[in-house]
């Protein structure tokens, strides 16, 4: 059984037909992960749980038992989607003891399908990072170099597809945290639009930004994970009761309309040379396709970091404010004053703030004080709600380009995978890697990235679609004219061992 | 020295709904610590709230019979600080755009004719209620989130109040309303109803009004308490002033807390610093639209009013005003009884009278509810028409009336059982005088002598025809053909 070769659809045709049985399956993908575990993928992968809900699914299949539409799939998931009864710790010492009563919706709906859901990966703390250096069980390396990091938040997902570990995995992107390591592993990542799929049971960081959505190694595959996750769902009031359509079923019917948009603020300073070229040689396989190549401008997405990092940050200092040792979290076991101030305050408020300070990671704490100010008495005029102007104004430009292309085209990332520890003193170069896709999430937008070449050096560079809100089928279906027009997508990193 | 007390009061309100205000989780009271709990109302992380239609609905409802104007576009903001009876550490409340602004509520007119105008309400808004703290031994605090996340509605009033005693009134008032909208059950003491009072003072120095620190008086858990805490601060903030003659502007708000048992307010520790909510929109929900047609279907739903059924009952049914408020404050289910009663046997005033001696006297007696009490309207009607109809008379009423309260039968077999039954045969009435005469003729010589009153000597002798008629006798008619006898023997 050759795991790097097969996609999911595949897997799926071969599980349907008893070719191949999904112990067999899941069996290699353990025994590949035992292999890998240098690269620290998973933070929580049962051996044993993830064979009895394979043979489950065979067993099923065997006396002809009706089994779901992703019978037998292996799906991993981010360590930020609660799982009943398994650890789901959003790479966090807070939530180290944490096992949710209850299936996060999109989690119950790849059961509901039959999926076999394949361990949790690794995530920067709370989903705040772009490296996947920022997890209390340390970084998870990139494929391709061992050396690199994956990206991030959704470094381990990524790298679950990438490094053939699973054929179909989960993450979650509020700037970027899909896209971004889908683009620096070589695999495809899809966040949806805000809304299309339910984030009941995502562990928030940014309320108003997060989404699900799937890391595959095909558009094929991609598509197959959203037709079943997506969908209104009653717990969730932000998810939109809209008819989710049948993507696999016009994938590969090419776009009526062909209209591509370069966005000029996509090819500024910052934008790495080889990416820049490989911008350029899509393009060239769109005209050859047909399609009419138009230069747009979204003025204010140099605004979208900044304007990012206030509203996220706001979101996250109030949605992390729960992890405080009374209920949930870590408590701290010595809270007692450590400096003079502190005498005078409650052992309560002690507790918390002990707790907090030993239960959070650096990068975290960092977003929540950024986030507190930010919405403080006398400030949040200047940067919350300036913030939702710049935020209005993004959309806008959005809603003007989209009035001219049908999809915006460009680099996931300026840079391929940089370098382990090259930029975790340093925030700002960090928060620079999401530039290009932090407006989609500010704007509620699909996003896509998938594999569009690689660099001399061997490392993987993504190509970014984006369409307008509920434009995921125009989106895969654009993609998917570059996908079969090359062959970056079936490339692998040699893996010793 | 003179001085004009200055009121306001916050008011928080639970809403009788099954399920809590943004998930399914139930409501019901009383139940051991943190057995009324799901994952969202216990904060889970990854949980998302969604707002529950029927508590919006009953907002709706008590900010338009308040008067108060609907915002169309509504939205919910998260109040964050950090407290151990809050799970998320952020309650999901409404900021700058609640549901509804202004609205007043009547001030009810005092015995002494004080009272009475309008209390302005500044604003009506919808929240999540937090959890309990119970403070245990050993230093340690308990949480019960059973109450976390209850619909409440936040109701705020101008400082429009100028006595404890209409700040008192204003408040039953508002309880009484909200009662007949059956959004809540108001009671204080189990937390349903809750208030805090904003009060200080206006003093005329030398035709100049120097106000004092405004103080927020908490743990008001009873409507007496509200107005012995209100008239306890006004003493106490007089006598302050006089003692340091500290202004409004010379110290910030203080918040005081009442206690019962000693009847005083005590400062409770000030804050550190000014809070700060920093509230902003929650992202979890989405705004609420509310539409015209929505707003006229509510307000189609509101029945009849406390005001206006005291105005009805004065109108309609020619009711004192005191006998008209007696049965509409006891609440909209004695209220409706007696519309019933009094429209089954078109006698009002008989209606009010007998619910007030005999139903609500047995309540009380008992204990009991008026769901409970065993005679419902059409009894109590189908007995005061007979007796109008002088089949019983009234003494015989009331002892029926006690008998079907008691054994809980029908009238008709305490009627049967009883032997009951008005003798309004004019020759056995006829008989029993004559008996009655013949047996006294002392009487008769009394009356004739004119050494007693005459209505002393008919009032002994009606009491004797009573007497030979076992206490059934029509009185009317026992008195109309005494009076024709005597007149006789007279002539």
């Amino acid at each position: 059984m050759d795991l790097t070769r097969a996609s999911a659809c595949e897997w799926l045709t071969q599980l349907n037909s008893g070719k191949v049985t999904s112990e067999e399956l899941v069996g290699g993908y353990l025994k590949r992960a035992e292999a890998l575990q240098r690269l620290n993928t998973f933070v929580h992968l049962d051996h044993d749980a993830v064979l009895a809900q394979a043979r489950s699914i065979d067993a099923k299949r065997k006396v002809g038992e009706p089994v779901g539409p992703l019978a037998g799939l292996p799906v991993a998931v981010k360590d930020v989607l609660c799982v009943e009864g398994v650890p789901t710790t959003c790479g966090s010492r807070m939530l180290k003891n944490f096992r949710p009563p209850y299936d996060a919706t999109v989690i119950a709906r790849l059961k509901a399908a039959g999926a076999v859901l394949f361990g949790m990966t690794n995530m920067d703390e709370f989903a705040m990072g772009s490296s996947t250096e920022n997890s209390s069980y340390g970084p998870t390396r990139n494929p391709w170099d061992e050396t690199r990091i994956p990206g991030g938040s959704s470094g381990g997902a990524a790298v679950a597809i990438a490094a053939d570990l699973a054929p179909l995995s989960l993450g979650s992107d509020t700037g970027g945290s899909i896209r971004q390591p889908a683009s620096l592993c070589g695999v495809v990542g899809l966040k949806p639009t805000y809304g299309r799929v339910s984030r009941y049971g995502l562990i928030a960081y940014a309320s108003s930004l997060d989404q699900v959505g799937p890391f595959a190694h095909s558009l094929a595959d991609a598509a197959l994970v959203l037709q079943h996750i997506a969908g209104r769902d009653p717990r969730d009031a932000t998810s939109v009761d809209r008819p989710v359509p049948d993507y696999a079923a016009t994938l590969d019917t090419p776009p009526e309309s062909l209209r591509i948009g370069l966005v000029r603020e996509h090819r500024g300073e910052g934008l790495d040379p080889e990416v820049a070229s490989a911008l350029d040689e899509a393009v060239r396989v769109y005209e050859k396709a047909g399609a009419t190549i138009k230069e747009v401008s979204l003025p204010h997405s140099k605004y979208g970091v900044p304007a990012y990092y206030v509203v996220a940050s706001a979101e996250c200092s109030s949605n992390l404010a729960r992890y405080d040792g009374t209920i949930y979290g870590h408590r701290a076991e010595d809270f007692s004053a450590k400096y003079p101030i502190e005498e005078d305050l409650p052992p309560l408020i002690r507790m918390m703030m002990a707790s907090r300070a030993e239960g959070f990671g650096a990068e975290v704490k960092r977003r929540i004080m950024l986030g507190t100010f930010a919405l403080s008495a006398g400030y949040a005029d200047q940067y919350y709600n300036h913030a939702l102007k710049v935020r209005r104004l993004i959309r806008n430009d959005f809603d003007t380009a989209f009035k001219e292309v049908d999809v915006l085209l460009g680099p996931t990332s300026p840079t391929p995978a940089f370098k382990l520890g090259e930029r975790t003193a340093d925030p700002l170069a960090m928060y620079l890697s999401d530039i290009y896709t932090i407006t989609a999430n500010l704007a509620g937008i699909p996003g896509l990235s998938i594999p569009g070449g690689l660099t001399r050096g061997g490392l993987p560079i993504g190509l970014q679609f984006l369409a307008p809100a509920f434009a995921e089928e125009t989106l895969l279906r654009t993609a998917r004219v570059f996908e079969r027009a090359t062959d970056w997508h079936t490339r692998r990193p040699t893996l010793a061992g | 020295m003179d001085y004009t007390t200055i009121i306001g009061l916050e008011v928080h309100v639970q809403l009788l709904t099954e399920s809590k205000m943004f998930s399914s989780c139930g409501t019901e009271f009383g139940l051991p610590p943190n057995t009324q709990t799901d994952p969202v109302s216990l904060g889970l992380p990854g949980t998302l709230p969604v707002m529950n239609g029927k508590a919006f609905e009953l907002a709706l409802k008590t900010a338009l019979a308040l008067h108060a104007e609907i915002t169309p576009f509504t939205k919910w903001d998260r109040k964050n600080y950090y407290y151990p009876d809050l799970p998320k550490n952020y309650q999901i409340s409404q900021y700058d755009l609640p549901f509804s602004q202004h609205g007043w509520l009547e001030i009810p007119v005092q015995k002494d004719g004080s009272g009475g105008g309008r209390c302005r309400l500044t604003r009506v808004h919808l929240e999540e209620d937090t959890g309990k703290l119970t403070h245990g031994s050993g230093g340690f605090s308990e949480v019960d989130l059973n109450r976390a996340g209850i619909p409440l509605l936040e109701i705020v009033t101008e400082p429009d109040l100028r006595t404890p005693q209409d700040a008192r009134a204003v408040l039953e008032e508002l309880r009484l309303t909200l009662r007949y909208l059956g959004v809540s059950d108001c009671e204080m003491q189990e937390g349903s109803l809750r208030c805090d009072a904003n009060v200080n003072l206006h003093i005329n120095v030398d035709g100049k009004t120097v106000a004092t620190p405004i103080v927020e008086i908490k743990n008001l858990n009873s409507f007496r308490s509200v107005e012995r805490a209100l008239t306890y601060e006004m003493d106490r903030q007089y006598r302050q002033w006089k003692e340091d003659g500290l202004t409004i502007k010379d110290a910030p708000k203080e918040t005081r807390g009442w206690s019962e048992p000693d009847g005083v307010t005590k400062s409770q520790r000030r804050k550190e610093s000014a809070s700060d909510y920093r509230y902003f929109p929650e992202p979890d929900l989405v705004p609420v639209v509310v539409d015209q047609p929505w707003i006229d279907r509510v307000q189609s739903s509101i029945g009849e009013l406390p005001a206006r059924r005291r105005e009805r009952f004065e109108t309609e049914y020619e009711l004192s005003a005191y006998d008209a408020n007696v049965l509409v404050e006891q609440g909209p289910d004695v209220a409706e009884y007696f519309d019933h009663v009094a429209k089954a046997t078109g006698e009002a005033k008989l209606a009010s009278n007998w619910i007030q001696q005999d139903v609500l006297r047995t309540i009380k007696e008992t204990k009991t509810t008026l769901a409970e009490f065993p005679v419902k309207p059409d009894g109590l009607a189908d007995l005061i028409n007979r007796v109008k109809r002088r089949e019983l008379n009234t003494n015989q009423g009331r002892e029926v009336l006690a008998k079907m309260i008691e054994s809980g039968e029908a009238i008709d077999k305490v009627i049967a059982a009883g032997g009951y039954g008005m003798v309004s045969d004019r020759d056995a009435i006829i008989a029993a005088v004559e008996a009655a005469l013949a047996g006294n003729p002392k009487a008769i010589e009394d009356l004739k002598g004119g050494k007693k009153k005459p209505e002393a000597v008919k009032g002994f002798l009606r009491g004797q025809v009573m007497k030979q008629t076992g206490g059934k006798a029509d009185p009317a008619l026992v008195g109309e053909l005494l009076d024709a006898k005597l007149a006789e023997l007279a002539g």
